[in-house]
């Protein structure tokens, strides 16, 4: 399905999704707004956060090179992966001959496509952040980088939930505690966890991982062997950028001004195996490239809850693992991606002021547009040699004056007009009026 | 002050109405207005395309003429074609003259009569006047000595134009105003700094068959000097 298909198909359901989307992005746009408006210069911590976050990333080879070392000295292993293929493989290899996985949610792990690839070789993996579980059980991706599930009614989770033997109402606590109930068995019986890394700190290699249901920590900490995975552009170089960014994090994320829970993990519990998996998987080609600054990105998704786009189709009309604003910019970057995908925006920027690392989405969205450019490249021309000269300007006009019927509407016109009136024009042009001299006084 | 007018290509072309509005309240705030006749657009629909040669061509054709008039100010009246000269044309076109939005410049620059227009207004910020170039209080200061009542929407949200998104996503972009459009109760105008943004409401609420007033700023503050 094209961008515009699936734009079609989200716009033309019961107004469910986007009664949910409309909740649930509101609660958490106006958690960071609030938890902003706390902090004494928000401005200046983001323009603080951006210029730490460029200057990391200018310097990547040399700070993960940094954090291999120090990670390596903890006594745990670390594999740098090119690409989705070498990323699963190593961790396969790692669960290979165990039976069952903890997951905290992750959206590198989604991006790889890890939990196929750990099925294929007999190990299942289960999802521990509650919507992320959810997500999993009614077998979507998630729909957002936050809330994986915010998209969905109590109706929904209720359903849902029925097939792993709930058999309450739509109550919340309910809901949760017999999510408690079945994920604590498995992170007792799993063999393997698996996290994400929100930051990881090269200078004494520590990985920083933030959760806000306490299971990444239960993840990480209970089953013998811990995996965490991370894109490679998640490294910064201290722990005070870390405590910066955690700042902005908690508080453009959740809402909160310090995450529920924040752990820093380093090195492997005694006894334990730990496994950092480094990854790139196209993150070299945004390296170098005016789009650089979109490696900058802390993935809280404060983005897509400011989005007018996102709030009317959500995350799984973008057909990507990534959606919202930041979506849109590195999809098509990351790999040969839907490149239709940075139409997928008005560039009404509330996304770059909402952005805790004031990263200008907007410019990155105009960007890609440019990237992509070609097939429209012959009617652009032609457009650009009429409307640099005065005299085919003022000519192009005339249709602005006419009635047509609608089958002879041209076919941008007839896009505008699903909808909407045509816009009619009174009289004369404006300059035809100035220079009749009608618009003076 | 001597004021080259910048219409812009919808004014120009669609709504020449608002560019007379525009013309007549600078005039009437004390300038002398001036309109070089060999500006065309700012280039912004190919810009916004992906199209950057295309849209430098375009833009410094407006470029060059604005710049002609030897004028003391270049005034347009609508944020989004300020922005393309203000904030983007930089790195498209090499040196552009400074261009003010119209509400920012009739703030810092002349008088206009009190009005008494007497009306429930539900004013629009469009995204690039608003995050771009941060301008809100000051349409609205005008607004309010024009005489207009103010009335509490959902102004700041994007209404769906976003230039060629209009017509590539159409379904998106109604749906887009349909939501901005909801909170629009109880004003007699909806008035903005941007034509375009106004072609896209007014279209959606004929076709929705609301016969509220869409008004672009300069119309009104032209009314309320007369």
């Amino acid at each position: 399905m094209t961008l515009r298909e699936r734009e079609r198909a989200a716009l033309s359901g019961d107004g469910q999704l986007q009664v949910a989307l409309r909740r649930s992005t509101d609660a958490m746009s106006s958690r960071w707004a609030a938890t902003r408006a706390e902090l004494a210069d928000p401005d200046g911590l983001r323009e603080a956060a951006r210029s730490l976050r460029s200057a990391a990333i200018a310097r990547l080879p040399e700070l993960l090179a940094q954090l291999a070392d120090r990670v390596q000295a903890t006594g745990a292993h670390v594999f740098f992966a090119a690409d989705a293929e070498e990323a699963t493989s190593y961790i396969a290899g790692v669960a290979d001959g165990k039976k069952l996985a903890v997951k905290s949610k992750s959206m590198v792990t989604e991006e790889i496509g890890l939990n196929a690839a750990l099925a294929a070789v007999g190990v299942e993996a289960v999802e521990t952040d509650l919507g992320e579980w959810v997500q999993q059980l009614d077998g979507e991706p998630p729909a957002h980088i936050l809330g994986p599930a915010m998209h969905k009614t109590r109706a929904d989770w209720v359903r849902v939930l029925a097939r792993e033997g709930y058999e309450g109402g739509d109550d919340p606590d309910a809901m949760t505690a017999f999510a408690r109930r079945t994920l604590r068995r498995k992170f007792l019986e799993a063999d393997l966890g698996i996290t994400g890394v929100n930051l990881a700190i090269a200078e004494t290699g520590t990985v920083m991982m933030v959760t806000n249901e306490g299971n990444g920590r239960l993840t990480a900490g209970t089953p013998p062997v811990h995996v965490a995975v991370m894109g490679m552009e998640r490294v910064v170089a201290s722990w005070a950028e870390a405590d910066l960014l955690l700042a902005l994090l908690s508080r453009a994320g959740a809402g909160v001004s310090i995450g529920t829970y924040v752990n820093f993990i380093t090195g492997p519990r005694t006894g334990c195996e730990m496994h950092l998996v480094i990854v790139d998987n196209g993150r070299s080609n945004i390296l170098g490239s005016p789009s650089q600054e979109a490696l900058n990105c802390i993935r809280c998704g404060a983005c897509l809850n400011v989005c007018p786009v996102y709030r009317q189709i959500g995350g799984h009309a973008y057909g990507d693992v990534y959606s919202g604003p930041i979506g849109a910019v590195i999809v098509p970057l990351l790999r040969e991606g839907d490149p239709e995908l940075s139409h997928a925006s008005s560039l009404c920027g509330a996304c770059w002021k909402a952005c805790p690392v004031a990263i200008p989405l907007h410019e990155l969205l105009l960007q890609g547009r440019a990237d992509h450019a070609g097939s429209e490249r012959a009617i652009w021309r032609a457009w650009a040699a009429a409307w640099s000269s005065p005299r085919a300007f003022a000519l192009s006009g005339a249709p602005a004056r006419m009635r047509p019927p609608q089958m002879l509407v041209p076919p941008p016109f007839r896009e505008w007009a699903r909808g909407r009136e045509l816009p009619h024009r009174e009289g004369a042009t404006f300059r035809s009026r100035w220079a009749r001299g009608e618009v003076l006084e | 002050m001597k004021v080259a007018l910048f219409v812009t290509c919808l004014v120009d072309l669609v709504v020449p109405e608002v560019g007379v509005a525009a013309a007549r309240v600078l005039q009437r705030a004390g300038h002398e207005v001036v309109f070089p006749e060999g500006q065309t657009c700012c280039g912004q629909p190919a810009f916004n395309s992906g199209y950057r040669e295309e849209a430098a061509k375009v833009l410094r054709t407006t470029a060059r003429a604005l710049a002609d008039a030897n004028a003391d100010a270049i005034v347009a009246p609508a944020g989004s074609c300020t922005t393309m000269l203000r904030t983007f044309a930089g790195g498209l076109a090499g040196e552009v003259p400074h261009v003010w939005e119209l509400s920012e410049f009739l703030s810092a620059h002349g008088e206009l009569p009190e009005g008494r227009l007497d009306v429930r207004v539900a004013y629009h910020d469009s995204c690039h006047m608003l995050r771009e170039l941060g301008l809100s209080s000051e349409p609205r200061a005008l607004l309010e000595r024009a005489g207009a009542e103010l009335v509490d929407w959902d102004a700041e949200r994007c209404c769906g134009f976003g230039g060629t998104f209009a017509v590539r996503q159409p379904e998106l972009s109604v749906a887009m105003a349909d939501e901005k459009l909801r909170s629009l109760d109880g004003a007699q105008v909806l008035c903005g700094a941007d034509p375009s943004c106004l072609m896209h409401l007014r279209g959606r609420l004929r076709k929705l068959g609301s016969d509220v007033r869409v008004a672009h700023l300069a119309e009104l503050l032209e009314e309320a000097t007369r």
